[in-house]
């Protein structure tokens, strides 16, 4: 078997309270697309991760051989220097240098440390034709749209003499034109110049569209390679991910829906930076009480942003509408009014904006409702620790004690302080934002558990995903929306993932 | 046991500390031939370094919001110093209006600058250099480049001590004089400094005692008792022999009440109350913190205002000390508050530091300051030193943040 360019043996990768990689073999063979699939915290990122050497050699056991010769990379330099080149889902460019600049960032044409920008310019040129980049390599990399950036990635990638290019998630971010464009790109590349590639993506379709084998990860297990060439279906793929049926991914509850608790009406919402556009369009909604209302929605569908303006005017400008709790009108000018109202928001952004990362579980969990453990400002730490220990049993977070910083907590139990945090801020309008997100399956499970109980105990349940099978799996009734409107609103019992999209790629045409 | 290696890793940062500036005052009482530690300088040296205390306490919260600094109290100190001699000498009016006017000048500073940073959005260390400038620039104007005497009130902040009740009566019963080979033993102690260090640990050892009873009856997690009669018995006996040194002096100095005092509010501010909870939040990450509802333009236009307040204080402090106002008074007093921050193990990032780290920190400073003065360093090579141990403090607190990684 001397036709592996990489061969990745038994690896096995552990964080503090967790086990990412158990265990994983990983082969790709010289010159095909090989494709690496999973769900969300199955281990695809930290693979590629110690594969690119961000996890150095020694902070995880077993072998890496790339080109017959086993490699212990320090740092992403040295992996890159073997010819391994990773872009990332975060795409790494300085928005304000040019083109030419960003594709030799790191790797500048020079001699004795002096640019040559008259060769920059020219290699430039020439590695944008290669991916196809109508641009002017003068333009700064900010003036170009994110399918393009991902094309400067691609040919920065290109200037480094690569021969294996990782691709995280590349697609994620584009409409379906870039996606397609790009798609066709890496099958050229590897067609014309026998460019080896990895691809990890959650788009299946677009997987078995280009790759010629697929690896499969779950749980941080490699579950088996399953030869494309003759098109895998996709069902076959999703069973492997998911390696249960459908139907078992989310709790059973049983509904107890009562009066409406909150509403918003006309709500409009201008983007911060340029008040003349519109974010929110006249949206309205009524949320009733025990009842789990879903916003389904394409990425930068205005969902987190109408969120956002609604919990104390937390995003937007020139905000206008009315909400009302309980029958009564709301005011709410900032974000200790919403939270003293009632309301609560889990951000979408739990790793920047839902932790203090350096402060420990229970300082975390008591962050938003300081007043319940204190009198006349006076903080009751003792107080503090019970409910920190209370809630970390509730919600069975998995950790020494509470006295443990939250960032050295796994991604599913930083989400459960989070949770537990806005729990105990005792809200009655809950607004989860991509709760699960980058959560393994099993903790999934356990979210699920802990809203639909919020849900049971009567309060009114928001929650915005991108999955729509979470969505499916969990609400009762679901509002669509695109391009910041409401363009649908159904009975979860009767939508199905096709009518959502159809829905929404209507009044995109509309 | 598992419960005292608990306590020990919580509070290894405090300890670290302590052990840095026993270190620093064995060396410096070794090298001075024991002159560090004698009675008289041990008062000096807090009534000379109680400014950088002051202004440690208020840069600690300023860092706390997030490694932010205020360039500007040196020379608000001297803008304060200076409307003392405006208020006092020219206008004559009374020492304490005076004293009044001159802080609610330095809050007046400090508001002037927290408006600019928290609600015009200037980053700090823009609004603080400009403010460096504006301040000092004042004093020179208000002074006309001259220095002004003080006096009354000033004075007694500055040098006076409380009053003793029973003078003659205590002796040396320890015969530390004797210990120390002191030049001139004294005969008596003072019994106010006595009675007053003995109070106040005895208040704490009750403290102590009662607090863990009562934590234990409502059913709350409590430190082992080893450990709490550990540092019950350390606090004891070191207050006591601090009282007793400054006793075998002239007594207790009324700069050390105001000191005492205001470690005590701060650290209670800082570690018990809501808003305290909320500058350590929005140090710790701004985002989450206003998330959950802290208002963090109201923080830092507090904590900027109270760095004024305490700039204040502070000139108050300095002005009496030296019995004058001086048109370059505290120059770099705010580097060394800056580094006393940092040697008390504030992050530079904001978040976490004391202000027991603080005013460790302004004592190592001290300690350093008064001792390389004893053993006949120029100012220049002071300097040197200085910027080299809070180069270290931070180099070493970064050391072991990333061995406390690994683990």
């Amino acid at each position: 078997m001397a036709e592996y360019l990489l061969e990745m043996e038994k690896i096995t990768k552990e964080f503090p309270g967790v086990i990412a990689l158990s265990d994983v073999t990983f082969r790709v063979k010289e010159g095909e697309i090989h494709a690496l699939v999973g769900e969300n915290g199955a281990g695809k990122s930290t693979l590629m991760n110690v594969l690119s050497g961000v996890l150095p050699y020694g902070s995880y056991t077993g072998q890496i051989i790339f080109k017959g010769a086993e490699c212990r990379f320090r740092n992403i330099r040295d992996s890159e220097a073997a010819g391994i080149a990773i872009i990332h889902q975060e795409l790494a460019l300085s928005p304000y240098m040019t083109i030419a600049e960003n594709i030799f960032l790191g790797n500048e044409r020079a001699s004795n440390g002096v640019i040559n920008w008259d060769e920059t310019n020219r290699e430039a040129v020439k590695l944008m034709k290669k991916v196809g980049l109508n641009e002017k390599h003068t333009t700064q990399t900010r003036n170009i749209g994110v399918g393009k950036q991902q094309l400067v990635e691609i040919a920065k990638a290109l200037s480094k003499n690569c021969e294996l290019l990782i691709l995280d998630e590349p697609t994620a971010a584009l409409n379906d034109e870039d996606s397609g464009h790009l798609l066709n790109l890496l099958q050229t590349l590897n067609k014309e110049h026998g460019m080896t590639c990895i691809l990890i993506s959650h788009k299946i379709h677009e997987v078995i569209r280009i790759a010629h084998s697929i690896t499969i990860l779950r749980d941080g297990k490699t579950i088996g390679t399953l030869d494309n060439t003759e098109r895998v279906s996709e069902g076959r793929i999703i069973k492997d991910m998911v390696g249960r049926e459908l139907t078992d991914r989310f709790p059973k509850h049983i509904p107890k829906i009562d009066g409406i608790g909150f509403e918003i009406k006309n709500w409009v919402v201008h983007d911060p930076l340029d008040e003349e556009r519109v974010v929110i369009e006249d949206v309205s909604m009524y949320f009733r009480k025990g009842e789990i209302v879903g916003l389904a929605g394409l990425m930068g569908a205005g969902r987190t942003e109408l969120a956002m303006s609604v919990f104390g005017r937390a995003y937007g400008k020139r905000i206008s509408g009315t909400l009302i709790k309980d029958g009564k009108e709301l005011t709410l000018r900032n974000i200790g009014q919403a939270i003293a109202s009632g309301i609560a928001y889990v951000t979408e952004d739990r790793k920047t904006a839902g932790l203090v990362h350096i402060h420990d579980i229970k300082r975390n969990i008591t962050l938003a409702n300081l007043k319940a453990i204190a009198r006349h400002y006076i903080i009751n730490e003792d107080e503090e620790i019970v409910v920190g220990k209370d809630y970390k049993e509730r919600l069975d977070i998995k950790a020494v004690s509470v006295f443990q910083r939250a960032g050295n907590l796994s991604g599913g139990n930083q989400q459960k302080v989070v949770l537990s945090k806005w729990i105990f801020a005792n809200p009655d309008v809950l607004i989860l934002d991509e709760p699960t997100r980058g959560i393994d399956v099993g903790a999934k499970y356990e979210i699920y558990k802990i809203i639909l109980q919020l849900a049971s105990a009567g309060k009114c349940i928001i929650l915005i995903s991108s999955e729509l099978p979470e969505i499916l799996g969990l609400t009762d009734r679901l509002y669509i929306m695109n391009e910041g409107r409401v363009v649908g609103e159904m009975i979860t019992a009767e939508a199905t993932q096709e009518s959502i999209m159809t829905t929404i790629i209507r009044s995109s045409a509309g | 046991m598992n419960g005292i290696k608990e306590f020990m890793d919580r509070n290894m940062r405090q300890y670290g500390m302590i052990i840095a500036l026993i270190v620093i005052i064995v060396f410096f009482g070794v090298v001075t031939g024991g002159k560090l530690i004698w009675p008289r300088n041990i008062g000096m040296l807090v009534r000379q370094n109680a400014y950088v205390l002051i202004l440690a306490i208020g840069m600690m919260l300023c860092i706390l919001t997030g490694g932010n600094i205020d360039l500007s109290v040196g020379s608000l100190v001297a803008l304060v110093s200076a409307m003392s001699g405006l208020m006092t000498t020219i206008l004559g009016l009374p020492s304490w209006l005076a004293i009044i006017i001159s802080v609610m000048t330095g809050l007046l500073a400090g508001m002037w600058q927290g408006f600019w940073i928290a609600f015009v959005k200037v980053p700090p260390f823009i609004t603080t250099l400009a403010g460096m400038l504006v301040f000092r620039g004042l004093n020179n104007m208000i002074l006309d480049g001259k220095t002004l005497p003080l006096s009354g009130l000033y004075i007694t902040i500055g040098t006076g001590s409380v009053p003793d009740i029973a003078p003659n009566t205590v002796p040396d019963f320890l015969g530390i004089g004797d210990l120390l080979q002191l030049q001139n033993k004294p005969e008596f102690l003072n019994a106010t400094m006595l009675v007053a260090g003995l109070l106040l640990s005895a208040v704490y050892v009750l403290y102590a005692i009662f607090n863990r009873k009562s934590k234990q009856l409502r059913g709350y997690e409590v430190p082992p008792l080893r450990v709490v009669v550990g540092k019950t018995a350390a606090f004891f006996i070191v207050i006591n022999l601090f009282s007793y040194w400054l006793a075998m002096d002239d007594g207790l100095p009324i700069m050390l009440i105001l000191l005492a005092a205001l470690y005590a509010i701060y650290t209670f501010i800082a570690t018990k109350t809501i808003p305290g909870r909320h500058l350590y939040a929005m140090g710790g990450n701004i985002k989450a913190a206003e998330l959950s509802g802290v208002n963090t333009r109201k923080m830092m236009f507090f904590v900027y205002a109270n760095m004024g307040f305490l700039a204040g204080i502070a000139a108050v402090v300095t002005a009496g000390r030296s019995m004058s106002s001086s048109p370059n008074v505290g120059v770099n007093f705010e580097l060394d508050a800056i580094g006393a921050c940092f040697i008390g193990s504030a992050s530079a990032y904001g978040g976490i530091g004391t202000i027991w780290g603080a005013v460790v920190g302004a004592f190592i400073m001290g300690v350093m300051n008064n001792g390389m003065s004893m053993i006949g360093f120029d100012v220049f090579l002071q300097s040197v030193a200085k910027g080299l141990v809070v180069l270290l403090a931070v180099a070493f607190d970064m050391y072991s943040k990333s061995k406390s990684r690994l683990s």
